[in-house]
């Protein structure tokens, strides 16, 4: 009112621009985006959210919350347990309860094991070729024969558990 | 939901209490271990090594494994 005022000093046109602006209210105030505003959320960390859970309270609901600016003997434990339903959507009990996730994620870890298994059996069968010659038998032997030969290991090692003069393992 | 009161929790010293818990059971488990791997293994190992070294004769083990023919430069009799 009073720009529109000052502005008709200026000149004609200001007003028609203030009188947009009235017409429209309050241009200019975008309406608040619900994530813009405070939330609710049920966090150990949070004993008090910012807000109720409950925002738009039932013509009931209404009528308790009047009963409860009166004196808290008076209300019954139905309508005790009501008002903390509207204030809050889970007790800590409900809200750190366990879920059987670990099942599923055991069972996964498991099955891709599995699976990793097959691929190996699948690759050891038709991809790989036969294992180095030093790994036969006969080889190992006469590999094993040496080592003691070179008494390799004597204290806690392997030719600690050869029996030199019985010429066998020792028991 | 039943009228009779809960017994209140505990309230104060909750740190304090945790602390002192885990403190003594650090210092008892990692005394523990070092106990264990004292006795499980160096000692049985520095007993292995003395047994062995006790009557040790380096020159009967060289000409066994001279005699297996292991060496080079020392070839069997």
């Amino acid at each position: 009112m009073l720009a529109a005022r000052a502005f008709s000093l200026i000149g004609k046109r200001a007003i028609s621009t203030s009188i947009c602006v009235r017409a429209h209210g309050h241009a200019g105030v975008v309406k608040a985006e619900d994530f813009s505003l405070p939330a609710y959320v049920d966090r150990r960390d949070v004993p008090l959210p910012e807000v109720a859970f409950v925002r738009d309270l039932s013509a009931q609901q209404k009528a308790l919350k009047e009963k409860e600016k009166a004196s808290w003997t008076a209300l019954s434990v139905d309508e005790k347990v009501e008002l903390y339903r509207i204030k809050f959507n889970e007790s800590y009990a409900e809200m750190n309860r366990g879920t059987n996730e670990w099942k599923t994620v055991l069972g996964g870890v498991l099955f891709f094991l599995g699976v990793t298994g097959l691929i190996l059996l699948w690759q050891k069968h038709f991809m790989y070729g036969p294992v180095p010659h030093t790994f036969s038998d006969e080889w190992l032997s006469a590999q094993t024969k040496r080592m003691l030969d070179m008494r390799v290991n004597p204290v806690e090692g392997i030719s600690s558990q050869w029996d030199f003069e019985k010429n066998e393992w020792k028991k | 939901m039943s009228s009779a009161l809960l017994p209140k929790p505990q309230m104060r010293r909750l740190l304090a209490r945790r602390m002192k818990f885990h403190l003594f059971g650090a210092f008892f488990v990692s005394v523990g271990c070092a106990a264990l791997y004292k006795f499980g293994v160096a000692e049985p190992r520095k007993r292995a090594y003395a047994e062995f070294y006790k009557n040790y004769d380096p020159m009967k083990d060289f000409e066994a494994m001279r005699a297996a023919g292991v060496f080079e430069s020392a070839p069997p009799k």
